[in-house]
């Protein structure tokens, strides 16, 4: 530029976004405004045109005829297209095949795209879609399984099943005081974020495609859109500014509707919006896994564990998606807090003819902690101990027991003290006391009260994933653009970003300007996934401001003949001993001297490292742990649950920004407790999934709040070199609504004295509650 | 043409589709997207918007959050519309949206706009209200990312330290403008709002395939979510006789256009125990819309009042515009959502006979879910006796159980014994196990349902008899 812009008389802001601060989410004020623009709010390009998928009828078969002639009448229809229209690749699967694009040949199951409708109107599109008929037929393809025992029976596994193992399970179980065998299942989970399934694919000049889509992943969008369009990655840019929630179902699920979006985009050289309607798109993406689990479990007088036999069988859907590591994750978490002595841990990839599900929150990690989880109150019952004992017996300790399953030593094992913290803040044994007197007086409701841990790893377990990047410029003015690998959906990722720049710069946060996640930006990015986002972005991030401070340091040291090392960025100056400068001035002046205020950051995770065939070593960087007191009320009558009081005590680390952290942890435990209690999904005898919408399928809602929900973080810096010593928060928290199963088990337990550990597949839906209990009166003689 | 006012603008419409609704003619005809679809279902509440209107004094303002993707524009006729973009002064946020942001409220934001506008009517409906009154208030609006506490918290600052808003300052003027709106039209082609009872009559001749409707969040969803296309719509919502609500002689009387919400005052004035029935109804923007009337005539197994109206003996008066009929609630249901209706006829009002004083009565609704949630059961129980304490009648109604709202008839056997005998009960119980044969569907098992009524039955006994009335019988403490 030829004359540098003006700098203001006083520039110093009061708005800090000092790192430990509760800096407001970068996005409030224009998200209480109606400001923040999602995918479907960006105004409109004039040729723009809207597609709609048409689905399967049915959960199996292989297809003999799409016709699709009156879906061709249909008014405003522009263009129609198959599996067979695809120029590049048809399967978009994330690791190991298995994901068409549109139905090919055989329909895996019901609700899944069979082709796709391009017309002037959202309506007509959608409308069109409905007028096709697909013939299938049953020969030469195999009837529909749709139950995990079935695809057990029958050996249908969309991955080999694996296993973990240490010591010897049969002698020392056969050696064990006590035996307890027990099965239950494990719900999954519909995503349900607010802003669904949306793709907008602009056609540019030179055969690339320009792609808006709300995705946790825009980098597999970007190669996706690529292998199907068949053109080079380098013609395709994804942009994802904001989704309204993600949870893990846009990680691989948001693909697909960019994929179509993209090939009308291309065929008819228009703008293409995709957007899926609230039923097609819980019937057509993939959800948290339900799995079936069961244990053998040894353990001695005291309660400890002997020996475990632990089988997890996760329910994949038809194919792999990212089931592999899920079924992984959920056997790496099958121990949550405890020391299991002498393992076996299978895990089973279940095939079944339904949706493939899908990344959750907590990727598996939370299915496999139940199982410890109905172990510790299972040892409680037998030796009529109070559960939370049994849990603290069995903790990971400093000594011997501190190696788990899978042979990574439990470092700064902080458990113990936090879960003795939270036991006295919530006052736990003295409401034990109460809650014990008030269910001998009280027939009809009983109250329960639990505390679970949770011990959660943080890292992708596929290791090369644990890597990011970041793109970092200073204008003339001092004020910043950082952009990085990760997106925003919510979690506040890019306030958090913006913090770590701001305190890297000694600038306020109104110097910095997060800008949309964007493939020409920053390549090859990771998925936005695995707790991982600040972890990884943010060191990307500060590496990327430490590049451009030692040039300024280097500039500004030469010019006042000092030591760079010694240059501080504070209080939006540079200074260097007696010397200093406002940091837009030392700006200017670099510009002027022709140094580069533009830089890179890459970072990628330390120490982590993992043998699949030996299933052992350190798959992560360090974990992240918490606990949780809930005390429920059940009605035995009608198995109605209120959960009365929550207190949590949760390790973020070194907070980098309270308000944020905690924000995480009531969501995620909110969250963990619908998936636990009324989020039922149910499928008919058909496969047709049948809790489609949100009047069938129950979300938390906002009376189900407990009343009492004290959430405090444990103050502790993260021993590990992570960004600032903080730690995750994405999925960790939602671990913590174990103690709301626990507490409600204990309710029923108390109906025969806790003597009796009660059955209680998940969700704990009012059915099931009712159930467990006449259940535990009839063999009890109640 | 229909005309109302679009924040504080004037619009007059007439060109489109009857059954484009309010959401899609926010989002798409005038790009104001702050307003979001969540689900196109009136369940999420994402969709969330204010509608003003004059309160019945005629010089105040009433303010009532719906849901916008199940509304047809006729409910604006006269009325203001208020979307999210229209809160802030200039770059000052309302009260509302600066206590959402002060309190960390929002993470990914596409509830927020929703949870702003339902947030907005309590700020002008409630001074310091309490934390059930947040909860019933944004019972419609569903978050998947906070965990809730931060909005109750936020709503609770707000509504606490509140001030004369721009709207409270604006009023006079506002109300000025919508009588300056022009009145005299009926709707827009195939959207008809009648203003009487000959007009409605003779629409429904000229139009005898045309879907009547009063608050819409029922027949909105054919349009929403069967992709129907809906052709002809008449609105009965200005209809006086359906807008009655009055304490006659013998019984209230409610209009079958009065909203849920409006009603309540008098309703649970004389019938206190549908005091849950009432709050657990859906969320409170559609019982801003929905009706009593809309309740009854479509005639689901599982809405929530027309096991209170069975229990209640209940009559309902249709009409055709020449002649009225008054019918028994008790044979009103035919068949899976069949009535009595005539294809010619509308339900113009619910008369409720009042309890006499020796008598007890209890509503119950079993879901997965407390609020906004359908029943997987829901029993009404009513027992008269006389001063010995012997039951002289007996009514019930239950939803979930059959095909149709139905009573337990064989519950009769009852009459005559001692309420308080725990034969009585168990006579009851024995009735009650054979009385349905409840079916498998995605809120509950057939067994489920089965052990409800009988189970709901126990409930009432305990808590209606003096030996037992001390034992606690619910979980819920927030009513």
């Amino acid at each position: 530029m030829r004359k540098l812009i003006e700098l203001p008389e006083s520039p110093i802001s009061d708005k800090q976004g000092r790192i430990g601060k509760s800096t407001k989410h970068e996005s409030a004020t224009r998200q209480v405004s109606g400001k923040a623009r999602y995918t479907d709010d960006i105004p409109e390009q004039v040729n723009i045109a809207y597609a709609a998928v048409g689905t399967a009828n049915q959960s199996s078969g292989r297809i003999i005829e799409i016709n699709l002639t009156e879906v061709r009448k249909a008014p405003g229809v522009i263009d129609i297209i198959t599996v067979d229209d695809v120029p590049g690749h048809t399967d978009i699967a994330p690791v190991f095949d298995g994901d068409p694009i549109l139905a090919d040949g055989q329909i895996k199951f019901h609700g899944q795209p069979v082709f796709a409708v391009l017309a002037e109107s959202v309506t007509q599109a959608r409308q069109a879609a409905l007028k096709a008929q697909i013939k299938t037929s049953d020969e030469n393809s195999e009837p529909a399984c749709l139950s995990v025992a079935d695809a057990k029976e029958k050996e249908h596994y969309v991955r080999p099943p694996y296993s973990m193992m240490r010591g010897d399970f049969a002698e020392s179980y056969a050696s064990s005081q006590h035996q307890i065998t027990q099965q239950f299942d494990v719900g999954g989970q519909e995503h349900l974020y607010l802003e669904g399934q949306v793709s907008l694919a602009l056609p540019e000049e030179q055969g690339r495609m320009m792609i808006y889509t709300s995705s946790q992943h825009p980098s597999e969008v970007q190669k996706l859109v690529a292998e199907v369009l068949d053109v080079k990655l380098h013609k395709v840019t994804v942009d994802m500014r904001r989704m309204g929630g993600g949870f893990g179902g846009k990680e691989t699920q948001a693909a697909q509707w960019a994929c179509l979006a993209a090939l009308f985009a291309q065929r008819n050289q228009r703008a293409v919006k995709l957007r899926l309607p609230r039923m097609q798109d819980m019937i057509t993406t993939g959800k948290r896994h339900p799995f079936s689990n069961s244990f053998s479990l040894g353990f001695n007088e005291e309660g400890l564990i002997q020996a475990t036999k632990i089988e997890v069988a996760g329910n994949c859907g038809h194919s792999p998606d990212l089931s592999d590591a899920i079924v992984d994750r959920a056997m790496f978490h099958a121990d949550n807090a405890y020391y299991l002595a002498n393992c076996e841990i299978e895990g089973l990839r279940c095939k079944l003819n339904q949706v493939s599900h899908t990344a959750f929150r907590g990727f598996g990690g939370p299915q496999g902690m139940l199982v410890a989880e109905a172990m510790m109150d299972a040892i409680a019952r037998q030796l009529k101990e109070d559960p939370l004992t049994i849990r603290k017996r069995n903790l990971y300790d400093d000594d011997k027991r501190n190696t788990t399953h899978y042979g990574m030593q439990v470092e700064h094992n902080l458990l113990p003290d936090l879960i003795e913290k939270l036991e006295a803040s919530s006052d736990y044994w003295s409401r034990r006391e109460a809650i014990r007197a008030f269910n001998e007086t009280s027939p009809i409701i009983k109250k329960g009260l639990a505390l679970t841990p949770v011990k959660f790893g943080i890292s992708f377990t596929a290791k090369h994933l644990n890597q990011a990047g970041a793109l970092l410029h200073i204008y003339t003015d001092g004020s910043i653009q950082i952009n990085h690998g990760g997106t925003e959906m919510g979690q506040g990722l890019h306030t958090k970003i913006a913090q770590i720049v701001a305190n890297e710069f000694g600038l306020p946060i109104d110097f910095i300007e997060v800008t949309s996640t964007r493939t020409d930006k920053v390549p090859n990015t990771s998925p936005t996934a695995a707790s991982s986002g600040t972890d990884i972005n943010g060191k990307a991030a500060q590496n990327a401001c430490i590049t451009v401070k030692e040039r300024l340091a280097a500039f500004y040291a030469e010019q006042v003949k000092g030591d760079a090392e010694q240059v501080k960025f504070e209080d939006q100056k540079v200074t260097l001993g007696e010397h200093g400068i406002e940091f837009s001035e030392l700006v200017q002046q670099a510009y002027m001297s022709r140094i580069s205020l533009s830089a890179s950051g890459f970072y990628k995770t330390p120490k982590i490292h993992y043998n699949r065939e030996e299933a052992k070593g350190r798959p992560f960087f360090y974990f992240a742990n918490g606990a949780s007191v809930s005390e429920v009320s059940i009605d035995t009558l009608t198995g109605e649950t209120k959960v009365e009081r929550v207190d949590i005590l949760h390790d973020v680390g070194n907070s980098i920004n309270p308000a944020i952290d905690i924000g995480q942890i009531e969501g995620g435990f909110i969250q963990g407790m619908g998936w636990l209690t009324t989020e039922d999904l149910k499928w008919d005898e058909t496969g047709r999934l049948i809790s489609n919408n949100p009047a069938t399928y129950k979300i938390p809602a906002i009376g189900d709040t407990p009343e009492v929900f004290n959430v405090d973080l444990y103050p502790r810096a993260n021993e590990e070199d992570s960004i600032y010593n903080s730690k995750a928060v994405g999925e960790p928290p939602f671990m913590l609504a174990m103690s709301v199963w626990s507490a409600i088990k204990d309710a029923i337990s108390s109906l025969s004295d806790y003597q009796v550990d009660p059955e209680l597949s998940t969700p704990a839906t009012p059915e099931r509650i009712v159930d467990a209990v006449d259940k535990l009166i009839a063999t009890q003689g109640f | 043409m229909i005309s109302f006012m679009l924040n504080n603008e004037v619009e007059q419409i007439s060109d489109v589709p009857p059954d484009l609704t309010l959401l899609n003619y926010l989002r798409e005809n005038k790009k104001l997207t702050g307003s979001k679809e969540g689900c196109a279902s009136g369940d999420c509440g994402a969709c969330t918007v204010v509608i003003a209107e004059k309160n019945d004094s005629g010089k105040k303002l009433e303010y009532k959050a719906v849901n916008s993707c199940v509304t047809f524009l006729s409910a604006l006729e006269g009325k203001q519309l208020i979307t999210v973009e229209h809160l802030a002064k200039g770059e000052e946020l309302h009260p509302v949206q600066q206590s959402l942001v002060d309190f960390h409220a929002s993470q990914c934001g596409f509830c927020t706009p929703g949870f702003v506008m339902s947030m907005f009517a309590l700020y002008h409906q409630s001074n310091e209200p309490n934390r059930d009154d947040v909860l019933h208030a944004l019972s419609g609006n569903l978050c998947r990312c906070t965990g809730y506490r931060p909005i109750i918290d936020a709503t609770l600052n707000a509504c606490h330290n509140k001030q004369p808003d721009k709207f409270d300052l604006e009023e006079e003027r506002t109300l000025a403008q919508l009588d300056a709106l022009p009145r005299e039209q009926q709707g827009i082609d195939g959207l008809y709002t009648p203003k009487t009872r000959q007009a409605l009559a003779n629409l429904k001749r000229n139009h005898p395939d045309a879907r009547l409707f009063a608050g819409s969040t029922d027949l909105a969803l054919e349009s929403t979510q069967q992709l129907k296309t809906l052709n002809q719509l008449i609105s009965v919502s200005q209809v006086p006789e359906l807008n009655v609500l009055q304490e006659e002689e013998n019984g209230v009387r409610i209009g079958a256009a009065v909203p849920l919400n409006k009603l309540k005052p008098l309703l649970l004035k004389h019938f206190p125990m549908l005091d849950e029935l009432h709050w657990r109804f859906a969320s409170m923007p559609i019982r801003n819309q929905a009706t009593l009337g809309g309740n009854v005539a479509n005639a689901s197994p599982i809405g929530d009042m027309p096991p209170a109206l069975l229990a209640l003996n209940a009559s309902i008066v249709v009409d055709n515009g020449e002649n009225k009929r008054n019918i028994d609630i008790n044979s009103f249901f035919t068949n899976y959502r069949q009535t009595q209706l005539a294809t010619d006829e509308w339900i113009e009002s619910i008369f409720i006979p009042y309890l006499p004083q020796d008598s007890i009565s209890r509503a119950y609704k079993v879901s997965k879910r407390m609020e906004d949630d359908i029943s997987a059961v829901c029993a009404v129980f009513n027992i008269e006796f006389d001063d010995k304490h012997q039951i002289t009648r007996i009514s019930s109604g239950f939803g979930g159980v059959a095909a149709t709202p139905i009573k337990a008839v064989e519950l009769k056997q009852l009459e005559g014994k001692n309420w308080a005998a725990k034969s009585t009960y168990e006579l009851g119980t024995e009735i009650l196990s054979q009385a349905f044969q409840p079916i498998d569907d995605v809120r509950a098992s057939a067994e489920y349902r089965q052990k409800m009524i009988t189970n709901l039955w126990r409930r009432f006994w305990l808590e209606t008899n003096p030996s037992t009335a001390r034992i606690q019988t619910r979980v819920i403490s927030h009513a």
